[in-house]
């Protein structure tokens, strides 16, 4: 099935699949925990606060103790995830995370909620298009990027299977479901939903659906884009990407900044294997006021941004 | 060469062990000796690390680790142990050495301090080195790290006990007092706060820096119990510490008043020495006053 005839128009917020999922965590395994900076209906956990009010931790508007706290539940033996917006929880609090989490190497949960540029209007203070570069850094954290709610429920199940720390970015800008073929996830394996071989697209969070919307339209000029759902950054399948450079050219697409992130993950991987031209879209820094939507038009971050990028690139690599 | 990496929770004794007396304070008084001494040379060899803040936390140490916390060093992750969180991560001379006393790696360890691809890091790494709860070295993380761990013990209803060492110039940390607020708030009485209140900080008082008096009425005014001692008595160390939590209602704060330096002639209430290193000639005074 191709992804112009399993267009499904219902829109979801990843969030209420996080929350369904962490719930249905807990029902099984009493370790499970959630721990908040007065992010309680911004998460959507106030039905987790309603079942397990003893299992709700709130420090109150206080990003480093919501991490640390995180950081010393885990050592009493709970799997704690700590669910605050993006931005504060992972600018505020960076040390607690490099130290207390990472480095530390504790077993907690951090949960990005409505990152990127979701609370467009409420300007730079409240987007959260750095977080992916500054966490990056830290190697023994796992990142992931879900694209839709059936991937985010698997990187939340997957997130609570393993032991050791990780940051799943989630969205609440509405996203439809993902056209699969094959369900199938597994963090640091990334996902060909598209074939194709004039050149490869990467792209994670709420831009797959637009880098599927973008091949289809390329595909109208005969041009064979390949789609990659590249949703873990962090251990990255260099394998799928020094494969996507064999196509001879590659287009990174994130809700991100285009420094650091996504791109920024790829392009080393492409330059140090496989040198081809790379074009990163994203976001170029600080950004004007605007809805979310308004900012992703404004910045080309749509399907027919992607493909005008991806046509320039073709250019380039034929030069 | 990389150092010996010992197993995890190896029991190993430790040489430097002593009897144990049946006075509890005869014990704390000769480990705290022996801290000092250890931890200097561990200082001079090295010829790094903070020992100001060593001997002012010497005491402390030595009233934790051999008269009030529960724990076992042939199984440092015992769910039910009571955890020590070194906020000062700094002062790993003493912390380093008071573990090596309790059993947690063998004594020799200790003459690998700083060196390149030791376990014995400037500051103090649970992923190597047993005993160790939370990593530590930027300050104002230990309390709300050992928050957390109190809350996870309030939870499950654990009886176990969550202690942590600050410094005094620590607390200029803003972090610290959102774990204050959150500790408060929750009535955690089974978390203790010792703070080393040595009135030095890097490079000068406290209270010539960022003043922080009156600082037990801070603490009060967080919702806490709060007890100011000497923190080189070792009697109200330990009967402070080591009273039962039960009932209190509310986290401690346990304000030690200490003296940087403590022990050493030339080292007393001196900010040079927060991370000074002592020649040939200082090391030879100093061990000949530490008797």
């Amino acid at each position: 099935m191709s992804a112009e005839t399993a267009r499904n128009t219902s829109l979801f917020d990843c969030r209420d699949t996080f929350s369904r999922t962490v719930e249905s965590l807990a029902e099984a395994d009493p370790r499970i925990v959630t721990v908040v900076s007065d992010s309680v209906g911004s998460s959507k956990l106030v039905n987790f606060r309603k079942r397990w009010p003893d299992r709700m931790v709130n420090v109150g508007i206080a990003e480093q103790t919501v991490v640390a706290v995180g950081a010393g539940l885990a050592n009493g033996g709970k799997v704690p995830f700590v669910s605050a917006a993006s931005c504060f929880l992972t600018a505020r609090a960076l040390e607690q995370i490099k130290a207390d989490i990472a480095y530390s190497n504790v077993n907690v949960k951090l949960i990005g909620q409505s990152s990127g540029v979701a609370y467009g209007e409420l300007g730079p203070t409240h987007h959260s298009i750095e977080d992916l570069a500054w966490l990056r850094l830290l190697t023994n954290l796992t990142l992931i990027v879900p694209s839709d709610p059936w991937e985010t429920e698997q990187a939340i199940r997957a997130a609570a299977a393993m032991e050791g720390p990780v940051f799943v970015r989630v969205s609440r800008m509405p996203v439809p479901a993902i056209p699969r073929t094959v369900h199938h996830f597994q963090i640091g394996k990334a996902e060909i939903l598209r074939e194709g071989d004039d050149l490869a697209i990467i792209a994670n969070g709420v831009m797959v659906h637009r880098a599927l919307d973008a091949a289809a339209t390329l595909a109208f000029d005969g041009i064979k884009a390949r789609v990659i759902n590249m949703s873990t950054v962090n251990p990255l399948d260099d394998a799928a990407i020094i494969a996507a450079a064999e196509t001879g050219a590659v287009l990174t697409v994130e809700e991100h900044s285009v420094r650091g992130g996504l791109g920024g993950a790829v392009a080393e991987v492409v330059t140090a294997n496989r040198p081809v031209p790379v074009s990163r879209m994203g976001f170029p820094g600080f950004l004007p006021t605007g809805s979310a939507e308004w900012l992703l038009e404004h910045f080309g971050l749509t399907a027919a941004g992607i493909a005008d990028a991806a046509r320039a690139l073709l250019t380039r690599k034929r030069q | 060469m990389p150092l010996p990496i010992f197993a995890l929770g190896q029991a190993v004794p430790s040489p430097a062990s002593m009897d144990h007396r049946n006075d509890p304070l005869d014990t704390i008084r000769a480990k705290a000796l022996w801290i000092r001494r250890r931890s200097f040379q561990m200082v001079y060899e090295a010829q790094l690390g903070h020992p100001g803040g060593d001997f002012s936390a010497a005491d402390i140490l030595a009233a934790l680790y051999f008269g009030v916390l529960r724990y076992d060093p042939r199984n440092p992750s015992d769910p039910q142990r009571d955890r020590f969180v070194m906020s000062k991560g700094h002062c790993t001379g003493a912390f380093y050495a008071v573990l090596a006393a309790a059993g947690y790696f063998p004594e020799e360890m200790l003459s690998t301090y700083m060196q390149p691809e030791s376990r014995l890091n400037g500051h103090p790494n649970r992923n190597y080195l047993p005993g160790v709860e939370t990593n530590t070295g930027p300050l104002g993380h230990g309390l709300p790290v050992a928050t957390g761990i109190a809350i996870a013990g309030q939870i499950d209803g654990a009886d176990f006990r969550t202690f942590v060492l600050t410094g005094d110039g620590e607390l200029q940390e803003g972090s610290n007092w959102e774990a204050a607020l959150t500790a408060g708030h929750r009535r955690l009485e089974n978390l203790t706060l010792i703070v080393d209140r040595n009135r030095l900080q890097q490079g000068a008082r406290t209270e010539e820096t960022a003043g922080l008096d009156p600082l037990d009425d801070k603490w009060r005014a967080f919702g806490w119990h709060v007890e100011v001692i000497d923190g080189h008595d070792h009697r109200q160390l330990y009967e402070v510490l080591g009273a039962s939590p039960r009932g209190r209602g509310r986290p401690l704060c346990v304000i030690a008043n200490t003296i940087k330096g403590k022990g050493v002639s030339f080292m007393h209430d001196n900010v040079s020495w927060h991370h000074g290193v002592p020649t040939q000639e200082q090391y030879e005074q100093a061990m000949r006053e530490l008797v």
